[in-house]
């Protein structure tokens, strides 16, 4: 479906969407993420008006340092939003991560990860207004951070926490090659959303699962704050609604991003694996190859797929693979931490190649085997990460040793989506942290999962691996080696909303003074 | 094997009393809305023969929603429902019921119109108890008895292989069935493990259910050639009530979608309400107990081993007009979150949820009856969030336990009883252990 009425860039509307939700800007390894209160309105406004904030437009010459900016509805409400602009954001975002025990039921954010316990944003109290990312090639972070903090900044906000990141490297605090699979957003358009047409996975995404004002995988507008101008000039400055074109759209070209600060017992883990592994290390790198689901270099434990996964490049041959050919989970367990955030699934089990097997599927017949056909379609449950890790490296080698120095170390996990329902909070709670994923038995992601016990006392702490010759392997007693140390919902607004969200004012024609 | 019953007693809660009922159930919980199980008033964990069963307060939330098709609201009296499922007959568990927990009972129907001392409780719930349209079991005769005892013998199957696999790792599978059927049979002996052979299937259901698969497509095909002179005119009146429903887009409150999910994901299983208004209309009402008609007859006779369409994971669903066919109850108790029930339902088998629930006003616009409707994703899990009710009680007799794990128990249980048919075999068994 070819859109955008408000065709600026010739393409997708570009200049108006912020760079992370095009790039992953990997070159600007040092980063620095500025949990802001809002201080003074009135000034919060005037630096919000003029802030550099970098675009996705392609520029010939590469920024050596970007600034994003993301809101809390806390910080939307404190900017004066008006609540009917607000109730426009989905209740997730509204109520926050850490507003609702049932929410923190079912994302597992209890116990040790429980918001009580967290270093920020636990309550509405500390929820930060404005989330900074600031992004900068090495050795330049310092003082961009100094010219970005002048007068007026201070006078606009204050610095009410930081996030800690280390400097970008290519593997995640356990040891692990990460950012290997992403979504590959269809700027384009070209693949279809229609249900007769996705019965394999693909690993194009529509742009609506990431970006807010265009149609999602269900060929749907999710809903936003849709602004009538007639009623409120400043919305002049606001693109057009596509699906209500006498609305003006606060979310087009916006996204949500979630953020989740994750400490990591790479201490506790290594121990474990060693552990169970009778202190054999090449035995040990197996273990936790098989809980991760890669091993430490980013191979798959699957071989590379027959049929090429479409949005997958040819040569990414770690990335270049699905679970069909391992229903059993002997290659990669299916509770492996990556099968379980990405089951790489179609609309319906591999084995559907036209309408009758289609239709006979539908009717629920044509069962293969006992557990097929019992995980969701994954293309509306896509993530667009965009973490940074932080904390001192520690080599798994050094994490077994005597002595091993425990630290604050783990992964500032961030990840955009246009749902925050359907997307995260649906990936964390009907995928990783699912004891009864895929058919399981009371298993939950052997790396990030809590062990909470089910209701019947029935334990979580095991990790089972399937085997050849029937007889699976077994790891008992796992502690939790990831806990939640911080988190929030926050809305990454396009740059019109965000001069919107700043009330700069319209002249005559439309356009922002 | 048994099959299983079911039923659901209706009353009208007396408007005063209504505060104290809520207040009475919520006695009986042990988190919000989860029953416990030896709770004082009706101890359902001495019904072993209950499956599921939940007290309901049914109130009138949506009852403006009508009026958009031109038609006076409905007047519902707030009612207490009082629904289950159950093995062999429903009337002997509740004279059951009625036995162990009389005084419970009394308390709770004593606010309801109709009730007064002097009579039989039986009598009075029997009175009181409706039938639905449609039915859906997940597995027909399994029993509560057959969940406990081939769940233990999963875990004791489960905890003798690994000690097994620790003592004598690489022995041929052959052997480790022989070790495992061994220490089944004396675990049995010793009285740890029971495995009861199911009952002879009741001759009179079995004729019954026999008429029944045969008779209702007989008679559709006898109407048949009716329902052909007709269908232009179906058609038709079909796609010109399609296009003119009113499309009613109201947000849940969010209160009162925290008001249920205060109640999920306490368990591995949830449970789900709907009520709502059937659409106006002789043409709506005659389709929607049409298609009411055809989904029981397919939960009887073709979905009645583990799957509805590709949805595994629902235990017991049941639809209910009430009120003189002018609403419709939908209850079910399902596995996983309520995010994913609605995940399944609008992925996989959006085509069913419209055929049925598209004659319910405020449903999202469907085209030629399956298409549209649960397709849009947004709009139909607002208007399901609308129409759910919480219950005050909800009680299910196996929590930690999914149906396909039911299903699992009952391949392992039939691995120990049956001889495999080849070592491939045994190493799939071995695997579910």
């Amino acid at each position: 479906m070819k859109s955008n009425t408000n065709n600026s860039a010739g393409g997708f509307e570009f200049d108006d969407v912020q760079s992370l939700i095009r790039f992953g800007n990997a070159r600007l390894v040092e980063s620095c993420f500025l949990l802001l209160k809002i201080a003074d309105v009135l000034a919060a406004r005037e630096w919000l008006a003029s802030a550099d904030i970098s675009t996705a437009l392609l520029k010939d010459e590469l920024p050596e340092q970007i600034i994003q900016i993301a809101f809390s509805a806390q910080g939307m409400k404190m900017m004066q939003l008006s609540d009917e602009i607000i109730e426009g954001f989905s209740d997730e975002f509204i109520v926050g991560m850490q507003g609702d025990e049932s929410r923190s039921r079912r994302l597992g954010d209890i116990g040790e990860n429980h918001p009580q316990q967290w270093d920020w944003g636990g309550s509405v109290e500390e929820m930060p207004h404005i989330v900074l990312l600031l992004y900068s090639i090495k050795g330049g972070l310092t003082k961009f951070r100094q010219q970005l903090e002048d007068d007026h900044f201070i006078t606009a906000f204050e610095v009410s926490g930081e996030l800690p990141t280390d400097e970008l490297g290519v593997r995640e605090p356990f040891g692990f090659v990460d950012g290997i699979s992403q979504p590959r957003i269809d700027w384009e358009q070209k693949q279809s959303t229609d249900i007769h047409q996705r019965d394999q996975y693909s690993n194009w995404l529509v742009p609506g699962e990431v970006v807010l004002g265009y149609r999602n995988e269900y060929g749907l507008y999710t809903p936003r704050p849709l602004v009538d101008a007639e009623q409120d000039e400043l919305a002049l400055n606001l693109p057009q609604a596509e699906d209500e074109p006498g609305l003006r759209d606060l979310g087009r070209n916006g996204s949500y991003l979630v953020i989740r600060q994750l400490h990591q017992d790479v201490i506790g883990f290594w121990k474990t694996v060693h552990r169970e592994s009778d202190l054999d290390p090449h035995k040990a790198d197996e273990l936790a190859a098989s809980m991760v689901g890669r091993k430490r270099d980013g191979s798959p434990l699957i071989s590379s797929s027959q049929r090429l996964i479409p949005g997958i490049s040819r040569n990414s041959i770690n990335n270049q693979f699905n679970y069909d050919l391992d229903p059993d989970g002997i290659r990669c367990p299916v509770s492996s931490h990556i099968r379980r955030s990405n089951p790489r699934t179609g609309d319906y089990p591999p084995d559907v190649n036209g309408f009758l097997s289609r239709m006979i599927r539908l009717a629920g017949f044509g069962q293969k085997r006992p557990d097929d056909d019992l995980i969701a379609s994954s293309r509306f449950h896509r993530l667009l990460r965009r973490g940074r890790s932080y904390g001192p490296r520690l080599h798994p080698e050094d994490a077994i040793r005597k002595g091993a120095e425990k630290a604050d170390r783990g992964l500032e996990f961030m990840c955009l989506v246009g749902n925050i329902n359907r997307q995260f909070e649906f990936v964390q709670n009907a995928w990783i942290m699912n004891s009864k994923f895929a058919g399981l038995k009371n298993e939950r992601d052997p790396l990030t999962g809590t062990r909470e016990p089910l209701i019947n006392g029935a334990e979580t702490d095991k990790f089972k691996q399937p085997t050849n010759a029937g007889p699976s392997c077994i790891t008992h007693d796992m502690a939790q080696f990831v806990t939640v140390r911080g988190g929030g919902y926050f809305f990454m607004p396009g740059i019109r909303a965000l001069r919107y969200i700043a009330r700069v004012k319209t002249k005559k024609d439309g356009d922002s003074v | 094997m048994t099959p299983q019953s079911n039923f659901l007693i209706m009353a009208v809660i007396k408007p005063e009393r209504l505060l104290e009922l809520r207040e009475i159930l919520g006695s009986m919980t042990s988190k919000p809305g989860f029953a416990n199980p030896h709770n004082e008033l009706v101890p359902f964990a001495r019904l072993d023969t209950l499956h599921v069963a939940r007290f309901t307060i049914v109130e009138a939330k949506t009852a403006e929603d009508i009026c958009q098709h031109g038609v006076p609201e409905h007047q519902w009296k707030t009612s207490l429902a009082f629904l289950g499922d159950c093995d062999g007959s429903a009337e002997l568990l509740l004279k059951t019921m009625v036995d162990i927990a009389e005084p419970g009972l009394r308390k709770i129907f004593s606010t309801c119109e109709g009730f007064n001392d002097q009579q039989s409780v039986l009598n009075w719930m029997l009175s009181h108890d409706i039938k639905p349209q449609a039915n859906y079991i997940n597995w027909v005769g399994r029993t509560v008895r057959q969940v406990h005892e081939e769940a233990a013998l999963h875990k004791s199957l489960s905890g003798y292989m690994q000690q097994l696999v620790a003592d004598k790792g690489d022995q041929d599978i052959r052997a480790f069935r022989q070790d495992l059927l061994t220490h089944v049979e004396l675990e049995v002996e010793a009285g740890r493990l029971t495995i009861t052979t199911p009952e002879a299937t009741p001759a009179g259901w079995k004729l019954r259910n026999l008429i029944h698969m045969f008779g209702i497509p007989v008679m559709l095909l006898l109407i048949s050639p009716l329902i052909l002179i007709f269908s232009p005119f179906i058609l038709w009146k079909l796609r010109s009530l399609e296009t003119t429903d009113p499309e009613i887009t109201l947000r849940p409150d969010r209160s009162h979608i925290q008001s249920m999910s205060i109640q999920e994901d306490h368990d591995v299983s949830n449970h789900f309400n709907v009520f709502g208004d059937v659409k106006p209309g002789l043409f709506r009402l005659i389709l929607l107990k049409f298609i009411l008609l055809l989904l029981d007859y397919s939960a009887r006779h073709v979905y009645n081993r583990g799957f509805l369409t590709r949805i595994r994971s629902i235990h017991f669903a049941r639809w209910v007009l009430l009120d003189n066919n002018r609403h419709l109850f939908f209850a079910s108790n399902y596995d996983g979150s309520h995010e994913s029930y609605m995940d399944d339902f609008v992925n996989k088998v959006a085509w069913g949820l419209n055929l049925v629930f598209s004659n319910g006003v405020a449903y999202p616009r469907t085209r030629w009856l399956v298409k549209g409707g649960a397709e849009r994703e947004h709009l139909y899990k607002k208007t399901l969030r609308r129409h759910q009710l919480p219950s005050e009680v909800w009680y299910k007799a196996y929590p930690g336990l999914t149906a396909f794990d039911l299903a699992r128990n009952s391949r392992i249980r039939a691995g120990v009883e049956q001889y495999p048919v080849d070592d491939e075999a045994i190493r799939e068994w071995l695997r579910l252990l």
